[in-house]
């Protein structure tokens, strides 16, 4: 390197270390180094893995850390199964202005604060909502439902709110399936089904793996929508971590929490990019 | 009298307000090369899709081996197409490309397997099967979406312009290919392309479509020494083209003076034309004879001499733009014979070409406009 | 299938409504939240009681509305107070990075990508944790050692910023890269050629040229930094953004006062983000 460009190389550098190593390195080895500290009087700590062991011990904190998990797989898988034919409407089958017209549609709304839509979502689901509401003037209820406070609620909600980035995605990677190849599989005796399953969704593969990760990031770390749609024994693992740090400024036990949902959440990631050969910057970039 | 392999019976498709395809026919008998030739827009894609069952046709009818297919799904259809961009399946390998036909069909595993590694075989390419579509050669991938299709046994085969994105030196070499797979495969190709070169080069029959119109369906030669239109004339080979009135019509010669006032005299090639009518002419720079005396050109009708306003060498179709005393330009080639090699601007050549060689057509607005 | 592919029409017909019952889906919490603005009825819910503007503009209790508001006023300004410095600083650092991947070879450069790329895969929850227990230390660690009690380390809107800066930041170097691949370098080498010095160079043309991208990158941070919550949960003090503040106040139960904020915010937020459609579709 030139002695300009190396100094270029400096100017730039810097900052992107400072940015990573400040904000998101360091901040992660303090939270693990307070997650194995356990406190043995006033101001006093041992190195020791209680944190971790009532973790393990307890079995509320497990059974919400594992449906924390489950939930948001099926979140995932349900974000995945429904948006899949809208992307592919809008990637393959809509055209022009309609097209542009229908992606924008599939944006608007998540511009739009999660707090917003979950508040959507209580006014349509609760006792004096819009949906009881109907229900009795239908006919098909003779008093208020309550629909709120549920798993059903919350998995609607999780689902909403996710969405988008499971769409936006499958929509890149199918845009870029030239109409051809879908023809030439019919042309070759295919029918919908085989090209579906053969041409179509491995093409996506990209799309669907990286809209996946992102749903299941987000449905893992989401705690609006499980504190206002789920019920009171649908505890969701964030709603723990923050309890701990908040409401019973036990940060030893905060920190383990949020690190078992870091290492979760990068077991899933990873092992998602493995078995599909994909990389994060492939997926990401 | 046997079915032929593909038959079109006046086959009409209409966009709303425009006709793409207006009232065609034409069979194309078995084991044939069949080229649709024409520019871009002017309706042969059309056609093919309708063949393969991508667009429904707004009226007419298409049969595959005497039954009509109008009724049956692209994936039910005996015809297999070579796409433009050939659409080979960039998340399979080749064996799996090629392959994919056959599983639709429900054929036994290890059938497929010999049968992918037969077609392999035959174009040429035995060891590629494991390979990815991204790792062929512009050229291999040609063959495989051939035999993606050949392996089917279609009773058609629908190629719709596959050498348009190859370099010329291999698309040279792809037309001589083409036609031998076929010979090999002994399957009817429709082949649509807007380059006469691969038509003439390839096919038994050529139809030559403009305006969603077939203009003249026959072989090459045919095309080329008897173009029945205008548009036939300017398309397929080069020409020099002038407008004049027809001044003298008798026994199936005619007299014609150009704009310029060049006085002209050809065949009229059974076409109707009488004394007064607005005519063009056509006649091809390699009908043209050069000399240097007056004298070795006798035999021709058209006599003139001009000066050579300059020399477009392209080795064998090398060409001498010379110029009339009437300020005429006209083309002709440059025989390589070496009779000639000292030709340069300025010299006065004589030059003729027999009535037989012209070819007149009534005025038509096919005159003034420019191909490819 | 794509339109030359012929489907049956019960096949086609049935593929549209579920598209149409798609944004249906979409729509309907979004347009309940706006009707609902509008209730003269102290609660967003039915029975519909009479449209009223008084949730926007009403000065006297019970309805007072969004604009006489203070606390909601307020949070409102803490939100653009904490957007606006986000959106600087990301871009700002977004760019560098986009310059510094897309101009340097260097050792471990995939390795720091990769880095770059990591905050989108850190729940939101806990790189708010991570940054409250670091910072907290650091502020510990400053007290002991030199007796300062530095409040910018104590939960409140600066670790809010920070905390929010540290993924809006790679989201919006991704966008900036994007259009930086595509730019062509031999602009650059043509100013050079054309007498610019280096930085001239980049000043004059290549800056120009990401400029959309650049306000892209400044609202897409502004937008997400608006909407944050999990990450400004853990890190807000007494002053609290809007989204908090509504959320504190929906814990309580909700009034038509919410929806009107949530359409205003709504109708915001679409602007800008349409208006930033519209500036790229220009290009």
């Amino acid at each position: 390197m030139r002695a300009g460009s190396k100094l270029g190389f400096i100017l730039l550098f810097t900052p992107l270390v400072l940015w990573l190593g400040l904000l998101i390195i360091i901040p992660h080895i303090d939270m693990f180094l307070i997650s194995i500290r356990e406190r043995i009087g006033v101001g006093k700590y041992d190195t020791s893995l209680a944190n971790y062991l009532t973790f393990f011990g307890e079995p509320l904190y497990m059974l919400t850390f594992a449906r924390t998990a489950l939930m948001s797989v099926l979140a995932t898988a349900l974000t995945l199964v429904i948006g899949f034919p809208v992307a592919f409407y809008i990637a393959k089958i809509a055209k022009g202005r309609l097209q542009s017209a229908l992606f924008l549609l599939c944006l608007v709304p998540f511009w739009v604060s999660e707090l917003v839509r979950t508040f959507g979502w209580m006014i349509l689901l609760r006792e004096t909502g819009v949906f009881s509401n109907l229900l009795q003037w239908v006919g098909l209820a003779d008093q208020p439902v309550e629909m709120l406070y549920n798993d059903v609620a919350m998995m609607v909600g999780l689902v909403y709110t996710s969405m988008l980035f499971m769409v936006v995605p499958l929509i890149t990677t199918m845009e870029s399936l030239d109409d051809s190849v879908i023809e030439a599989g019919y042309d070759l005796g295919g029918n919908g089904m085989s090209v579906m399953r053969e041409i179509v969704i491995p093409h996506a593969m990209p799309g669907i793996v990286s809209g996946s990760i992102v749903v299941f990031m987000l449905s893992l770390g989401n705690y609006l929508t499980p504190t206002m749609l789920g019920g009171k024994d649908s505890l969701w693992f964030t709603e723990l971590i923050y309890s701990q740090f908040i409401v019973r400024f036990n940060w030893e036990l905060g920190a383990a929490f949020g690190f078992m949902l870091l290492l979760l959440s990068s077991i899933i990631v990873w092992g998602t990019l493995k078995l599909s050969g994909q990389t994060l910057e492939k997926t990401m970039g | 009298m046997t079915p032929q392999d593909l038959e079109i019976q006046n086959l009409t498709k209409k966009f709303d307000a425009f006709t793409a395809v207006d009232d065609v026919s034409f069979s194309v008998p078995a084991g044939s090369f069949f080229s649709i030739l024409g520019p871009s827009g002017c309706g042969k894609t059309t056609i093919m899709r309708m063949v393969a069952g991508f667009i429904d046709p707004t009226s007419g009818d298409i049969r595959i081996k005497g039954r009509s297919v109008l009724d049956t799904p692209p994936n039910k259809r005996p015809v297999n197409m070579v796409f433009q961009h050939l659409a080979l399946f960039p998340m399979m390998n080749i064996a799996e490309n090629i392959g994919y036909g056959l599983r639709r069909k429900g054929v036994a595993k290890d059938e497929i397997t010999r049968k992918v590694g037969e077609v392999l075989e035959r174009i040429g390419l035995p060891d590629i099967g494991q390979r990815k579509v991204d790792e062929l050669s512009g050229g291999q991938k040609q063959r495989v979406a051939i035999a993606r299709c050949m392996v089917l046994e279609p009773d058609v085969l629908l190629l719709d312009e596959p050498l348009g994105a190859l370099d010329l030196k291999l698309r040279e070499h792809m037309k001589v290919e083409l036609k031998t797979l076929q010979a090999a495969f002994d399957t009817t190709f429709v082949y649509i392309t807007h380059d006469q070169s691969e038509a003439l080069v390839m096919s038994d029959q050529i139809a030559v479509m403009n305006h969603g119109r077939f203009e003249q369906v026959g072989t090459g030669q045919e095309l080329y020494y008897r173009p029945q239109s205008a548009f036939v004339a300017g398309f397929v080979g080069d020409s020099n083209r002038w407008r004049g009135k027809v001044t003298r019509a008798k026994a199936g010669q005619l007299q014609i003076i150009t704009e310029a006032g060049l006085t002209m005299t050809g065949n009229n090639h059974r076409r109707d034309l009488s004394v007064g009518d607005a005519a063009d002419i056509y006649v091809r720079p390699e009908a043209i004879r050069i000399s240097r005396s007056a004298d070795d050109l006798a035999q021709f009708e058209n006599k003139m001499s001009g000066t050579v306003a300059s020399l477009l060498f392209n080795g064998a179709a090398s060409r001498l733009i010379l110029k009339t005393e009437s300020g005429e330009e006209i083309e002709v080639t440059l025989p390589q014979s070496g009779e000639f090699a000292g030709v340069g601007r300025g010299d006065t050549l004589h030059f003729g070409w027999s009535g037989e060689q012209a070819n007149s057509f009534a005025a038509s607005e096919d005159f003034t406009q420019v191909y490819q | 299938m794509i339109p030359t592919i012929r489907q049956p029409r019960l096949v086609r017909y049935s593929y549209r409504a579920y598209v149409a019952l798609f944004f249906l889906y979409l729509a309907l919490p979004l347009v309940v939240v706006s009707v609902f603005a509008f209730n003269n009825s102290q609660f967003p819910s039915l029975p519909w009681e009479g449209g009223t503007l008084a949730w926007f503009f009403g000065s006297e209790r019970p309805m007072i509305g969004v604009f006489h508001e203070r606390p909601i006023l307020r949070a409102l300004g803490n939100s653009a107070f904490i957007a606006f410095f986000v959106s600087l600083m990301s871009v700002v650092l977004g760019a560098t990075n986009a310059f510094l991947f897309n101009r340097y070879e260097f050792r471990l450069k995939s390795f720091f990508y990769m880095l770059m790329l990591l905050p989108l895969v850190i729940p939101g929850i806990v790189l708010g944790i991570s940054i409250l227990v670091f910072s907290s230390t650091a502020a510990n660690g400053i007290e002991e050692t030199i007796g300062w009690d530095i409040e910018a380390l104590r939960p409140g809107l600066p670790l809010v910023i920070l905390g929010q800066f540290s993924f809006i930041t790679t989201i919006v170097t991704l966008v900036v890269s994007a259009r930086l691949h595509k730019f062509d370098r031999s602009l650059e080498e043509a100013a050079l050629n054309l007498g610019a010095s280096h930085l001239t160079a980049v000043r004059t043309i290549t800056l120009p040229f990401l400029l959309p991208a650049l306000i892209g990158g400044f609202v897409v941070a502004f937008l997400m930094s608006f909407e944050n919550f999990n990450t400004t949960l853990m890190l807000v003090g007494s002053d609290a953004p809007l989204t908090i503040a509504m959320f504190d106040r929906m814990k309580e139960g909700s009034t038509p006062l919410l929806n009107a904020v949530s359409l205003l915010l709504m109708i915001g937020s679409s602007t800008l983000a349409l208006m930033m459609i519209a500036l790229q579709r220009k290009d």
